[in-house]
Parts: structure tokens; sequence; C-alpha cells
């Protein structure tokens, strides 16, 4: 008792320095952890790419070859594909962790699970959505996007595509725990990727129009602030529910 | 310690057997006051009520569409308030009340966009446009149906009513982000807009505006006689192994005799 009292008291502040380093230490631990990961099975980054190039390419033999259809609507179609590619990676954000009993590591460590869950994400992000915007300029060609709309195109995807992982980590946190969970993802998806599509597919139908399109680039920026707060908080709620039984 | 703020039937009431027999109880009465007012409401809106001088008789889809559309709201929100209390105190007949809520709500959700597509084609000459109600209400439709999927797609019905539970207060603020979004996109696209709530509401005849209400009451109490009735009905399978289940059908008590109260 008394012990604990005096750890509580003399160490308080000692333990929160070692623990503040021990949190950045966890998170770089674990980013370097997906990324040898996804190296050692870079095969499957490509899948989705692939995934991207097919879409892409059915669409001009679905809706004839003619480069100003095909102008217009590339931004919203390109929009989709992303969002459509993303979501087979997403299902597996957290089950094999799950499966492995890492979560309840996660759960037993000190560091704060919602900071783990975000380290989570930006590895996520950077090793399976990533290079989908990479290749936007060759998927933008195949479609005839104008070049003038690329550079914004290309923003709208950098700020919805770190938005639509974080709020599809919740989903996949809430679903990893569940029997199956492919075309589940998609439906509880929907609704959250209303928003973030219209806003994205706005800017970009604005700077094709001519028209100013900083705003509802704005917007996006506000909600991935937001998203960037909150998520990982509904995500570790998530979490908990999976691990618990 | 033992003094709750909460008062002493909360408790009562939380207690699967006392809710079964409670539910019981209120369940006729409800669905009858519910029929009856139903009855009611439609004689007084579909015989009663005058035509109206723009729409004539096609408005009186209303007394359906209206009140289901308020109940396709009215019944997320109570989902999500017994979501949040089966998430915060971890009371099993909250889980199991937010869980029964869903499929109602799904279902007078689609009523609604089923009767507000059927008025949509003699009024608008369209079965669908990307207004921002309709399509606000499509993507309540998609939460409804993800909370369902969510939760059936647990072996375990409990972990499953609380994960399906956090979607529902995930939903609950995405619904009027959606809702603005889809607004600001409407007025972007200068597009096929068709405020059909144009004909102002406020100024609505009382001939018209009473059967409404009296709709709107039918359709609370139907929704409270069914919660109540699914909820027991779920309670039944999910405590199928307890004491007081095994009493109620007529099963012999197992050895032991610990008399549920």
């Amino acid at each position: 008792m008394a012990s604990t009292a005096q750890s509580i008291l003399g160490g308080a502040s000692v333990v929160t320095a070692t623990e503040r380093a021990g949190t950045f230490a966890a998170c770089r631990a674990l980013l370097r952890r997906d990324f040898v990961l996804a190296w050692r099975r870079r095969g499957e980054l490509f899948l989705p790419l692939l995934y991207a190039v097919i879409v892409a390419a059915l669409f001009p033999f679905a809706l004839g070859p003619e480069p100003e259809l095909l102008a217009r609507i590339a931004g919203g179609v390109l929009l989709v594909i992303v969002v459509l590619a993303m979501l087979p990676a997403l299902e597996s954000m957290f089950r094999a962790d799950l499966e492995d009993g890492t979560l309840e590591q996660w759960l037993l460590a000190p560091q704060p699970l919602a900071l783990l869950a975000l380290t989570r994400v930006i590895a996520h992000w950077l090793t399976t959505v990533l290079p989908l915007i990479v290749v936007m300029p060759l998927l933008g060609a195949l479609l005839n996007l104008p070049v003038k709309v690329l550079p914004v195109l290309i923003v709208a995807l950098l700020l919805a595509t770190p938005l639509l992982a974080l709020l599809g980590s919740v989903l996949s946190a809430l679903a990893a725990g569940a029997r199956r969970s492919g075309i589940l993802l998609a439906l509880m998806l929907l609704p959250l990727a209303v928003p973030v599509v219209i806003f994205a597919a706005g800017a970009v139908a604005a700077a094709q129009s001519g028209m100013p399109f900083i705003a509802p680039l704005m917007w996006l920026s506000a909600a991935l602030v937001l998203a960037i707060v909150l998520a990982p908080l509904a995500c570790a709620a998530a979490l908990r529910i999976a691990v618990e039984s | 310690m033992s003094r709750s703020y909460l008062p002493h039937w909360i408790h009562w009431l939380g207690s699967p057997p006392n809710f079964y027999r409670f539910a019981g109880a209120l369940r006729p009465w409800l669905m009858a006051i519910a029929l009856i007012s139903a009855v009611v409401g439609l004689y007084g809106g579909l015989v009663l009520a005058p035509p109206d001088y723009q729409q004539g008789d096609a408005y009186r889809i209303i007394f359906i569409h209206v009140p289901s559309a308020w109940m396709s709201l009215f019944i997320y929100a109570t989902m999500a308030v017994a979501g949040l209390v089966a998430l915060v105190w971890r009371v099993k007949l909250a889980e199991v009340i937010a869980m029964e809520c869903a499929p109602i709500g799904a279902a007078f959700t689609l009523v609604t966009l089923v009767t507000g597509s059927l008025w949509g084609k003699p009024m608008w000459g369209t079965w669908w446009t990307w207004d921002a109600r309709l399509t606000s209400e499509l993507v309540l439709l998609f939460l409804y149906l993800g909370v369902i999927g969510l939760y059936n797609a647990f072996e375990d019905h409990r972990r499953g009513a609380r994960a399906a539970s956090l979607l529902a207060l995930v939903g609950i603020v995405n619904l009027p982000i959606v809702h603005y979004s889809v607004q600001w996109w409407n007025t972007l696209h200068q597009g096929t807009t068709v405020n059909f709530l144009d004909p102002a509401r406020s100024s609505i005849a009382p001939s018209m505006l009473w059967p409404l209400l009296v709709m709107a009451l039918a359709t609370h109490l139907y929704f409270f006689a069914s919660l109540l009735g699914r909820a027991r009905t779920s309670l039944l399978s999910l405590e199928s192994g307890k004491q007081w289940v095994r009493a109620l059908v007529g099963g012999q008590p197992a050895s032991t005799t610990g008399a549920p109260t």
C-alpha cells in the first residue's frame, strides 16, 4: 500500500516522461512492423492498383470512347474507383491482429489504444492507398481527364482518402469480430462516404468548369482534422468490443 | 453507496423476467389503441378531409408518408439512446431494445421511401430525385441495414449488440452531415431540386392536420407495441438457458429451484 502510494506521489513525473517516450517508441515500432509486413507481401500491394486500372479501362468500353464524354465523367469515376479499391484492404485492417492475439497486447499496453489505432491507420494509408494516388495521372490519361483538373483531383484525394481510411478504421474494427464482413463493410461505409465523395467530387467538378474549388477542399480539410481527433477514439472503443468476449 | 440516483422501478424493469411480464401486459393495450387510432386517423384523412386545392386527392398519401418519415427519425433516435445506455452501463435490456428498434425503423424508412416515390410520380413526374430529404432518407435506410447486418454477423449476440450500438452512434453524428452536404451538393448542381414541402406545412388546414396527428399517435403506439413484442421474443431466445424461461415454457426446472423474481 505504502509503496504504491509512494510510486504514485514520487514517481509521477518520471512515469509520464518514460511513458511518453514509450508511446513514440511503440508507434515507431508499430509503423516499422507494418511496413516490413507490407514489404514482405509486396505482391498484394499491387492488387488494388490492378483493380483500379481494370475498372478504369472498362468504363470506355461501357460508355463509348468519345473523349468529351470521358473527360466529363472522369473525375467522378476515378473518385468512386478509389473508394471501391480501398474497400478490400479496409476489411483486413485489424483482422489478422485480432486472430493472432496482437490486439489483446494493444489493449494491455500502457500506450493509449487510440494512438496505436491512429498509427495503424497511417501505415495502412501509406501502404495501400498512396499507391492508388500515385498512379492517378495514368488513370486520368486513360479516361481523358483534363490536365488542369488533375492537381485538384490529387489534392482532393489526398484529403479524402485519409478521411475515408480513418472512418473505415472504425468500421473495420467493428466488423473485425464478426463472422463475415465483406459486403457488410461496404454497407456500413456508404453512409459515411457520401459526404466525403460529395465534397471531393464537388471540388473536381468546380475545377473542371472553371469555378472556385477551394471551399469544398476546405470542408474536406476540416473534416479530416476532426476525424484525426475523433475517429481513433471511436476506433479504440470498437477494438475493445472486438477483443472482449 | 447503495443509494441510487435512478428510481427503483427502473432497476426492477431492467431485469429480463420483469420486463417480459410488463411488456406482455402492456403490449395488447398499446396495439389496440394504435389500431383504433389508425382507423380513426385513416377515416379522417381519406374520407373526411377535403381534397387539396392543388393536388386533388393525391395528397392523401401524406397520412401514411409523413408519420412514417417522423417515425424513421424517432426510432433512430430511440435506438441511439438505447445504444448509448447499452454501451455505457452495459444493460442487457438496453442492448435488446436498441437492436429490436432497427428492423422496425428500417421498415418505416422503407415505407417512407416507397410512399414518397408513389407520391412523386404523379406530382413531379418522376419516381426518384436526388433531393436532400430523399437522399438523407435513403442513407438512413442504409444506416439501419448496416446496424441490422452488423448485429447479425456476430456469433455472440451481446458483442454484436454493442458493436451495432456504436455504429448507431456513429450514424447519428453522420446523419446531419449527410443532410447538409447533400443540400450543398444539390445547390451546387442547380439540379432538379423539387421542394416538395413547399405547400407551407404550417398553413395546413385543421381538417387535414388532425388526421395527421392521430396517425402520428397510431404509428408511435404501434412502434412501442411492436418493439415490446420483438424485445420479448429476443429476450426469450437470449435467455433461453435461464431458469425463468424454463419455468415459463413449462419445462421442468433444473435441479436447484432458484425462484426468479
